[in-house]
């Protein structure tokens, strides 16, 4: 039987953490079709079409899909689910909100942000913030899945040939509405992809102080995280959180600065492949993960690298 | 309009948990236990309703051991009416918690249900948006702001890319997420009150509940440690080692 992945967008492109979704599909070890739910969106099922791998594009098109809504698109899975023996979405908010839905509607488990897959029926996922490792078996018909994005590579976004399948939309459940959203606007590369990541913390003391970390990630072409009490106390918005509960990221390069290193934090970043942490306080939790380590204040050394940087 | 909330018992968040040995599970003896962080945002969320004029009554569950009865006497401390312990001394999984908290709706009718967003201890983020889909209502997860209205209630959402508005017709699930409140400290005479607020305790079987586990745990293990690291001197040998040594920059 066939996987299914629901396809992440904003409407007009296809946001590549759909990417590592049906990489993780790919390790199942049978074809894939990826759901495109959207209002005027058939860019993003032609885009869809190119991933390799993929089998069959679904196309539903009507406004009540336009952002997502669980209320909507849930029920437009569970009616395709009789075909599938797997429905997985990346781990972002949306997948997270969506997929426990389809899953409580087929009467089935649902398995939250998978790192490896084992066979089809076996999963690792990360609990107790990382710190544990739980291989689960699943013996539902349906296996509903959220994909911890960094732990698979994404498949090429071109190079396949799908076919386009258009899809009747279901009714509006008319529960929710959408109106409206404020987006963190940014030229930096997106947090979540990033190839580097230059994190601050309550360090940083202000957001006006947060200038100094966003002028190193500019140096870097680095993309800005923080840990909760940076996002606690205003210095930077809620989608810059690093962690357990906000964002996992896995980049070449992690920058913690003004980061003490509590467990929830490092959930979120340990897995990076190199770690630099820069902190006064030589005994901050941070330096036990971080391959380098720079003693001292922040307003003296980062500066400072800005300008070695350059040299 | 009555409030549910849901509250776990969960591992301390100051506690690092480790696998037991045999890997057949997770060291939990003689480790600090306490609500779930969540989950305390959520009772504060009620209270602050309640203390608008917008909700009559509120009522904390918790679905565990005999030891949630603390759980629950927290929550009342901190302003919950009444308590429902489902008692159980076997794990459930989200889906079962779901299953036993939509029993509870059935009989309670509350017009809204609050959940935390996430346990700390399973990490699974689903009981609310299965909760959801059972009862058949909107879901406003990972809400950093509920405004209640006459039969709708706007809910801000903590999304990937900033924050989603949305408007929810009543009754409705709301997860709580960490920017929603700070929770009240809880006052020692309060502590006392709560001790003779109502808790009522009932069982999986006398809800009608199969809660049977769906996901088999195979094992647990430790994840890879990383190899411990170096200090650098100053800026100029970190930016040597970043080029020449890992290469990644
Ligand atoms: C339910 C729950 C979920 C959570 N989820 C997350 C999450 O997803 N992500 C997350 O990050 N946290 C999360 N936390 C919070 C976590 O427990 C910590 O409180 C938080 O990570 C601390 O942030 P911090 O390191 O910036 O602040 P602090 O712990 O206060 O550390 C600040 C550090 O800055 C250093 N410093 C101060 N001034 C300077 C200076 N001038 N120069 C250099 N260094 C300086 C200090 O030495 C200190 O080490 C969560 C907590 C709970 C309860
Ligand atoms: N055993 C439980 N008892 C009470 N509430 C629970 C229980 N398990 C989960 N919940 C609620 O569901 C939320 C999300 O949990 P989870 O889906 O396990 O991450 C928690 O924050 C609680 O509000």
């Amino acid at each position: 039987m066939t996987a299914l992945v629901i396809a992440e967008h904003n409407n007009a492109a296809l946001n590549i953490a759909t990417l590592n979704a049906v990489a993780a599909a790919a390790k199942l070890g049978r074809p894939c079709d990826i759901l495109v739910a959207g209002h005027q969106c058939r860019a993003v099922a032609a885009a869809a079409a190119q991933v390799v791998g993929v089998a069959k594009v679904l196309h539903c098109d009507a406004p009540h899909y336009a952002h997502g809504l669980a209320e909507n698109l849930a029920p437009l899975v569970v009616r395709l689910a009789a075909n599938y023996s797997h429905v997985l979405a990346a781990a972002t908010t949306n997948g997270k909100n969506v997929v426990p839905r389809i899953a409580a509607l087929l009467d089935v488990a649902q398995l939250s942000d998978i790192i490896e897959v084992i066979d089809p029926e076996t999963f690792v996922r990360p609990i107790y913030a990382g710190n544990v490792l739980a291989t689960v078996q699943s013996s539902d018909r349906v296996k509903t899945i959220t994909v911890r994005t960094t732990a698979f590579d994404a498949v090429a976004a071109q190079g396949g040939n799908a076919t386009i399948e258009a899809l009747a939309p279901g009714p509006d459940a008319g529960l929710s509405t959408f109106k409206g959203e404020e987006l963190t606007k940014s030229t930096r590369p997106e947090l979540a992809a990033a190839d580097i990541v230059v994190s601050g913390g309550r360090g940083v003391g202000s957001a006006e102080n947060f200038a100094i970390i966003e002028k190193l990630a500019d140096k870097l072409g680095a993309a800005v995280g923080a840990s909760r009490a940076a996002v606690d106390a205003g210095y930077v918005p809620n989608d810059y959180q690093v962690g357990q509960t906000g964002k996992v990221v896995a980049p070449t390069l992690y920058v913690a600065v003004g980061i003490s290193g509590a467990i929830q934090h490092l959930a979120g970043m340990k897995d990076s492949k190199v770690i630099v942490a820069i902190n006064k306080d030589e005994e901050a939790p941070i330096f036990q993960v971080a391959d380098y380590g720079l003693v001292g204040d922040l307003f003296k050394e980062v500066p400072a690298l800005i300008e070695a940087l350059d040299k | 309009m009555k409030i549910l909330v849901a509250v776990k018992r969960a591992i301390d968040y100051n506690v690092k948990a480790r696998p037991k040995s045999d890997g057949t599970g997770v060291e939990l003896a003689n480790v600090k236990m306490s609500m779930n962080p969540f989950d305390e945002i959520a009772v504060e969320e009620a209270i602050r309703l309640q203390e608008a004029g917008k909700v009559e009554e509120i009522i904390a569950v918790s679905v565990g051991p005999a030891q949630c009865q603390e759980t629950l006497r927290t929550a009342m401390a901190m302003g919950a009416d009444r308590g429902i312990l489902v008692q159980t001394e076997t794990e459930i999984q989200p889906l079962g918690v779901a299953k036993l908290l939509k029993a509870l709706v059935d009989k309670e009718q509350p017009g809204l249900v609050i959940l935390g967003k996430q346990a700390i201890d399973d990490d699974s983020n689903q009981t609310g948006q299965m909760l959801a889909g059972l009862l058949g209502w909107a879901q406003g997860t990972f809400a950093a702001k509920v405004e209640v209205g006459v039969d709708t209630v706007d809910v801000k959402r903590e999304v990937d890319g900033g924050l989603q508005a949305l408007t929810l017709k009543l009754p409705a699930v709301i997860t709580a997420d960490l920017r929603l409140n700070e929770p009240r400290y809880v006052k020692l005479p309060n502590i006392m009150k709560a001790k003779k607020k109502p808790l009522d305790i009932v069982t999986p079987a006398d809800l009608g509940v199969d809660v049977a586990p769906r996901l088999k745990l195979v094992k647990v293990s430790e994840p890879a440690a990383r190899a411990g690291g170096v200090k650098v001197a100053d800026v100029n040998e970190l930016v040597a080692k970043l080029r020449n040594e890992a290469k990644v920059i």
